[in-house]
């Protein structure tokens, strides 16, 4: 049994440097960084329209050779080193553009649900007389299955980018609300608490000083890890139809375009599989460094 | 003990109200008229009238509600818009591709995780504890449909050892069904393996601390017999919520498994019912979802009192 150092509280000096020992951490971070460049640096990784559709050049296996003519007539040749779909779109190119609304997803989803969820958090766990109605409907939500959930709020709402991160967003608010209240009933305890509000304190400040710094650490955890669930989800949501419009570059939307013709071009599916799945490994392997690292009680639990 | 499994089942009845007001709600928090949404944009005013008589929209929402959960508790959800068959009879065309599927991924995970993770436990810090927590992170990180597509390249495309997709009841004979579920089931099992061994890993660790594992030990029991008698069976509690908790994500997988290997299930039915915009049809299998989740996790609860002595309320 290895005996856990004396946890440190973050925020201290050594937090980062404990974080960069971590092997985890840093090889989450530094391939995260990787997609997050290629996401970022799109345009300079490919020189070709991703919804570029050419019909000469359908279903061609990795390494081909295309060929198209610019406005001009100048003939312009490309290697589509990761083939091409059954419309002619560059896969390779599309799987770098497909970086960007991953990303965006994630980030964003991880955002607004940390946001929400804390805000309600705080309250429910301060406030006794919230506490009973916003449990319950937290309890509701969490007993609908994620991803029956997000499908059924995206085909009410219609497909869109904002639809999807709203839709991805709300199973986790629960979640995250649990997190904090949880904290939240435990530091109020605290004598350091006690002694605030009785020298009359107002709720806001007590909240603001003494409740939200002790959430932080678990809520970067909490955070990371719903990048990596949102940008899965969201995956799942374009492949099975019921994401974002089809004709935007995803991961998810070039795999359910590769769908029918899987068992004669299965380099549709593999390439932006493989690239989600580095993606969503690179940021599970992140939080699970910054758990045990930020949080040992967490990973302890776990 | 008998109090405590009352207040248990009672707890859980404000929880499948909240999701029976939820999932009605959210049919009626959609932006615009749900009946004009349902009927499609070549519909007519008489054909959104009729829509929204027939859905009882004209009615005050509370009524609608009560209306709705009345006759769904009696097995009634209405009618498929896209199906044209009553829902009822449309979900019991389609449980058992997903009973079946379930079934054999929770048999398949449960015997490859548990060894796993206890080997892990056993042999901490080891190559084998290092792969298995290995397995465990990208578990979590594959997506289903990568893992099923993979599969299906390698041991239906490229060995030809199983069919690339399909279903076959159990009715048309067992080797048949059983051939047609492997894949699928093993594509879904992988994400559980992942969960389930790394909680078995954990639990077994905390056992293995115990004074009775030593005292087991001591008298020169053969470690496999401590491993599963002492340390195994004490740590069944955690694995055994771990499983039940799984559901959740095993009805997520299940939605997508089905898609990808084309069984005609009820998550099929879900994602071919949201796209065919089948309201009545969807609320209904995301209510039935629900419901066997709290039910499954309650009855896993209740076991748990009648079965372990050590635990009372």
């Amino acid at each position: 049994m290895i005996v856990e150092a004396p946890a440190i509280a973050a925020g201290k000096p050594g937090v980062w440097l404990r974080l960069l020992r971590n092997p985890s951490v840093l090889i989450g971070a530094l391939l995260f960084g990787l997609i997050a460049l290629m996401g970022i640096a799109a345009p300079l990784l490919s020189s070709i329209d991703p919804g570029a559709i050419n019909p000469s050049n359908r279903n061609k296996t990795p390494g081909y050779e295309t060929a198209a003519r610019d406005d001009e007539g100048r003939k312009i040749t490309h290697k589509a080193i990761m083939g091409t779909d059954s419309l002619g779109r560059d896969i390779y190119t599309r799987v770098v553009y497909g970086a960007r609304v991953s990303l965006i997803v994630g980030v964003t989803v991880s955002v607004l649900s940390i946001a929400v969820g804390l805000l309600i958090g705080l309250f429910t766990g301060y406030l006794r007389w919230l506490d009973g109605i916003v449990m319950r409907v937290m309890d509701g939500l969490m007993a609908i299955p994620t991803i029956l959930l997000a499908i059924a709020l995206v085909s009410l709402s219609g497909a869109s980018l904002m639809t999807v991160i709203i839709a991805v967003a709300i199973p986790d608010i629960p979640r995250v609300v649990r997190l904090v209240r949880s904290i939240v009933l435990s530091i109020r305890e605290e004598p350091y608490v006690e002694a605030a509000i009785s020298v009359g304190t107002p709720t806001i400040k007590v909240l603001w000083r003494h409740v939200l710094p002790n959430t932080i650490p678990p809520l970067i955890v909490q955070a990371t890890f719903t990048c990596g669930s949102a940008i899965l989800l969201e995956a799942i949501l374009s492949f099975l139809g019921v994401g974002i419009p089809p004709e935007t570059p995803t991961w998810g939307n070039i795999m359910a375009e590769g769908r029918s013709l899987f068992q004669v071009y299965p380099h549709n599916i593999l390439f932006p599989g493989a690239f989600l799945t580095l993606t969503v490994l690179a940021i599970n392997m992140l939080g699970d460094g910054l758990r045990d690292t930020l949080d040992p009680r967490m990973s302890k639990r776990l | 003990m008998w109090n405590y499994i009352g207040r248990r089942i009672l707890a859980t009845i404000p929880v499948l109200l909240t999701v029976a007001v939820l999932v009605f709600l959210m049919l009626r928090l959609t932006p615009g008229d749900p009946a004009a949404v349902i009927a499609g944009d070549a519909a007519t005013t008489q054909d959104v009238a009729e829509i929204r008589a027939k859905l009882g929209l004209d009615r005050p929402v509370v009524t609608q509600f009560f209306i709705w959960i009345g006759r769904g508790l009696q097995g009634d959800f209405g009618e498929s818009f896209f199906y044209k068959k009553t829902v009822a009879s449309l979900i019991a065309d389609r449980i058992e591709p997903t009973l079946a599927l379930a079934t054999l991924t929770i048999i398949l995970a449960t015997l490859i995780a548990v060894p796993l993770g206890t080997l892990a436990a056993y042999r901490q810090g080891s190559w084998i504890d290092r792969i298995v927590m290995a397995i465990s992170v990208i578990g979590f990180s594959v997506p289903v449909f990568v893992i099923g597509y993979v599969l299906i390249y390698v041991f239906a495309l490229q060995l030809g050892w199983f069919p690339v997709q399909g279903y076959q009841r159990l009715a048309d004979g067992f080797g048949g069904f059983l051939h047609r579920l492997m894949l699928p089931s093993i594509t879904l099992a992988m994400v559980f393996v992942a969960l389930l061994a790394r909680m078995t890993r954990t639990s077994v660790l905390e056992v293995l601390n115990e004074d009775y594992v030593r005292t087991a030990r001591a008298k020169g029991l053969p470690n496999l017999k401590v491993l599963v008698f002492h340390a195994l069976r004490n740590a069944a509690v955690p694995i055994v919520t771990v499983i039940g908790l799984g559901i959740a994500v095993l009805i997520g997988g299940v939605v997508v498994t089905e898609s990808v290997y084309n069984i005609p299930g009820l998550g099929r039915l879900t994602v071919d019912a949201v796209l065919a915009r089948d309201y009545p049809t969807v609320q209904a299998v995301i209510l039935l979802f629900s419901f066997a989740y709290v039910a499954i996790n309650l009855a896993i609860d209740l076991t748990y009192t009648v079965l372990d002595p050590r635990i009372r309320y």
